[in-house]
């Protein structure tokens, strides 16, 4: 198979994740949409390292899913916390640092 | 008149020329400082004392003055006991401006001219010290006259006795500022107050004259003393211009200092102050410091004729105004102000001359320093007994009330106007002589300006002399209620009791006119006083062209008496008028005169306005264009920022596009430049 398709994949699923964090109101959805984006990236990654035959690509995607996973703890903590608070998911609602 | 370059130094520098050297003080010439400290101290004692110190305040700043006095009269006795041309010591007391080439220090010289200016300082300056004790007697602020007075000492002493230029500017602003402080010494009048700060500023005219003189002389020689200059300007090391612009600099502070036109409408109205100030300060030293400055500078002016001419020129025009002005005041003390302004400019006029004329003037100034400070404190002493009345249409008769005041009044007047043997007779004489010796066209001109000089100063110090003290009585008197007003006003607040004044005041006025009228004797007869100053200001030859001096000595004489005997028919003969008559009632000549022929109008006009619309144009610069400039930068930018700042909403969308948005543009630059 060639492996174009799975670039042409993961540009797809970063696009919709873009979209996604720009356009939702929704916290949760727009963290969803985070954790799109960082697979499509690692995807990628693993595509390239696919391609070119070393493992960089590999080892540089497994450091992202790491991050990635204690990112969710502390951004799931945060989302909670301005839930619990505020009684709302939605991220418009949190615009206190504005002018 | 307008002699040429090589001409004017080829006769200058060998009969002036040599170097100026001063000898190192020792013996009496180490006391010196003595001179200028014990006033300094009283000064101090009375300014930092207190009103613990008001008790005996007039004691301790008489008795330091009388030291002083002292102390010159031994620096003077040892002075005349070395020979002629060994008479000249230069004392060092410390460094003051130690800057790498720039050395400047504070010393002392001794030498016929300044042992004659400190005799006269102190010895006046004693004199009018006993006298303040009287006049000031119910003044509550007696302690701080006496130590305005002292102050006032020390710094005109500084002023004649420095070595180098620097240190007689110190002296010079000094007597400055002391004059200032007392002439606003009643500063709760508003017309004293306007008086001291008008002499201010117009002696700041000629004070930056003198400093650019000492600026040049720093930038041309490297030094300010008195010796390196002298002996610069006599060897012909400075060119003709910059000796000629040195010289009217110089010029133009002693105009400022000396009331010399156009620097002369502080003068008058300095006359604000205490009447002992009028005459220690305003009549008798601190006003003859220009000439003092300008014979100590002969050297500078001996190689400069059109500096000369310029000096010629103002003594002349100086002393007509006074003449004239002092014709048309109805107030003692105004009349007396302009007689100084134009007996000054006799002292110009002389010193102006050159060789021939620089002890003549010294000489004047000496007998005026007599003369003069005796008329004040007569007229203080009249002032004091008439209620603080100073308008001469209120009095009259005195002379039955007020015996010695009339008598050395009497005197000092005899001696203004010349009439022999009193000793404005002989220094005046001789400058008029002088002045027709000079020769050629100009010669005649200055004496013929002299001479009609004496004869107005004779009419108006007559004028001043009978209405003050001959005459009806023009006053309303308790004792003459019968004559005055037949049917008897009561004692009213006008009612004047004019009484001889204390002993304090009368002595020094009998001092003086001793001194009024031997002075000019023992000055000029037989040149005693040119003899004694020559090694300073150089020897004259005594060359006479023109007139001959019997002839001169007859036609002002003539002329003096002439002014007398018009003064007599117009104020003796004829009734005075208590009012004075009207501008309609009079000449034009006399409005003019009253009017100080518009030298104020013309200040007024030419400086104050300008300067006032000058000042008004800077604060609408400076609040428009400078503030505008400012302020609107800052406001620019505030108004930016404000509108930078709602690009900040707080949504988190608009953070992430921005962040979409610069990951694109650097991804696509990225491209362009790899690809493209």
């Amino acid at each position: 198979m060639n492996p174009a398709n799975y670039l042409v994949l993961s540009g797809l699923l970063f696009a919709i994740g873009s979209v996604g964090v720009l356009v939702r109101r929704n916290a949760i959805v727009v963290f969803m949409c985070v954790e799109l984006m960082l697979n499509a990236v690692n995807l990628s990654l693993v595509t390239f390292s696919r391609i070119h035959g070393n493992l960089e690509g590999q080892v540089i995607a497994f450091f992202v899913m790491v991050v990635a996973a204690a990112e969710v703890v502390i951004g799931l903590a945060i989302i909670l916390t301005i839930f619990r608070t505020r009684r709302s998911a939605s991220i418009d609602d949190v615009n206190l640092l504005k002018y | 008149m307008s002699a040429g370059l090589p001409t004017v130094l080829a006769a200058a520098t060998p009969e002036h020329g040599g170097p100026v050297h001063y000898a190192a003080a020792s013996g009496a010439f180490s006391l010196t400082w003595l001179l200028i400290v014990l006033p300094l101290a009283g000064a101090a004692v009375l300014l930092l004392g207190g009103r613990r110190t008001d008790r005996f305040g007039h004691i301790v700043g008489t008795l330091a003055a009388a030291a002083s006095f002292v102390v010159g009269l031994v620096v003077f006795f040892a002075l005349v006991g070395k020979n002629g041309d060994e008479r000249a010591f230069s004392q060092h007391l410390f460094a003051w401006v130690p800057v790498n080439d720039f050395q400047v220090d504070v010393g002392l010289l001794v030498d016929q001219l300044s042992i004659v200016f400190v005799l006269l300082i102190t010895g006046v300056g004693t004199l009018i010290h006993i006298y303040s004790i009287g006049y000031m007697a119910h003044d509550p602020n007696r302690r701080k006259f006496f130590a305005y007075m002292n102050l006032f000492l020390a710094s005109m002493l500084l002023l004649v006795l420095g070595n180098n230029f620097l240190v007689l500017y110190a002296g010079w602003e000094l007597v400055g500022l002391s004059s200032f402080l007392l002439i606003k010494f009643w500063e709760y009048k508003p017309a004293a107050a306007t008086a001291a700060n008008k002499a201010f500023y117009m002696n700041r005219v000629g004070d930056v004259g003198l400093a650019l003189a000492i600026m040049f002389m720093f930038a041309t020689l490297g030094s300010t003393n008195y010796d390196d200059v002298f002996t610069a300007a006599a060897g012909g090391v400075l060119g003709y211009g910059i000796l000629t612009a040195i010289a009217l600099l110089l010029l133009l502070g002693a105009c400022g200092k000396s009331g010399q036109f156009p620097l002369q409408a502080w003068l008058p109205d300095a006359m604000e102050g205490p009447t002992p100030i009028s005459a220690l300060i305003h009549a008798a030293t601190m006003v003859t410091a220009g000439v003092y400055l300008i014979a100590r500078a002969a050297p500078i002016f001996n190689e400069t004729q059109a500096a000369r001419t310029v000096v010629l020129i103002i003594g002349a025009v100086t002393l007509v105004i006074g003449c004239v002005i002092g014709c048309a005041y109805d107030d003692i003390k105004k009349v007396l102000a302009y007689s100084t302004v134009s007996q000054i400019g006799y002292m110009f006029l002389a010193v102006g001359l050159g060789p021939a004329g620089y002890a003549l003037g010294i000489a004047h100034l000496l007998a005026h320093g007599f003369f003069k400070a005796g008329l004040f404190l007569g007229s203080g002493s009249v002032i004091h007994a008439m209620k603080d009345e100073q308008d001469m249409r209120k009095y009259g008769g005195l002379w039955k009330y007020m015996k010695v005041t009339w008598v050395t009044f009497g005197l000092g007047y005899l001696a203004i106007i010349g009439l022999p043997p009193f000793s404005g007779f002989f220094t005046k004489d001789k400058i008029i002589e002088t002045a027709f010796a000079k020769g050629g066209t100009s010669g005649t001109i200055y004496g013929l300006v002299a001479l009609l000089g004496a004869g107005i100063t004779a009419f108006y110090m007559t004028r001043l002399f009978l209405m003050t003290f001959h005459g009806k009585p023009r006053w309303e008197s308790t004792s003459r209620i019968g004559s005055a007003d037949p049917a008897g006003t009561p004692e009213g607040e006008n009612a004047q009791h004019p009484h001889e004044s204390p002993a304090t005041m009368t002595l020094p006025m009998i001092v003086l006119a001793v001194g009024s009228v031997a002075a000019g004797a023992l000055f000029i007869v037989g040149g005693t006083l040119s003899d004694f100053l020559a090694p300073v200001l150089g020897h004259h030859a005594g060359e006479h062209h023109g007139l001959d001096p019997w002839v001169v000595t007859l036609l002002t004489l003539v002329v003096s008496v002439g002014g007398l005997a018009g003064a007599f028919l117009r104020y003796q003969v004829r009734p005075v008028a208590a009012v004075a008559p009207t501008d309609a009632e009079v000449s034009p000549l006399t409005v003019a005169a009253r009017h100080d022929l518009y030298a104020n109008t013309f200040n007024e006009a030419a400086f104050m306005i300008p300067g006032n619309y000058l000042t008004r144009f800077l604060v609408w610069f400076d609040k428009i264009i400078v503030d505008g400039l400012v302020g609107g930068t800052a406001a620019a930018i505030g108004g930016l920022s404000g509108r930078l700042r709602r690009t900040q909403t707080g949504y988190v969308r608009t953070y992430a596009l921005s962040m979409l948005g610069g990951t694109i543009l650097v991804i696509g630059a990225l491209l362009l430049v790899r690809v493209g």
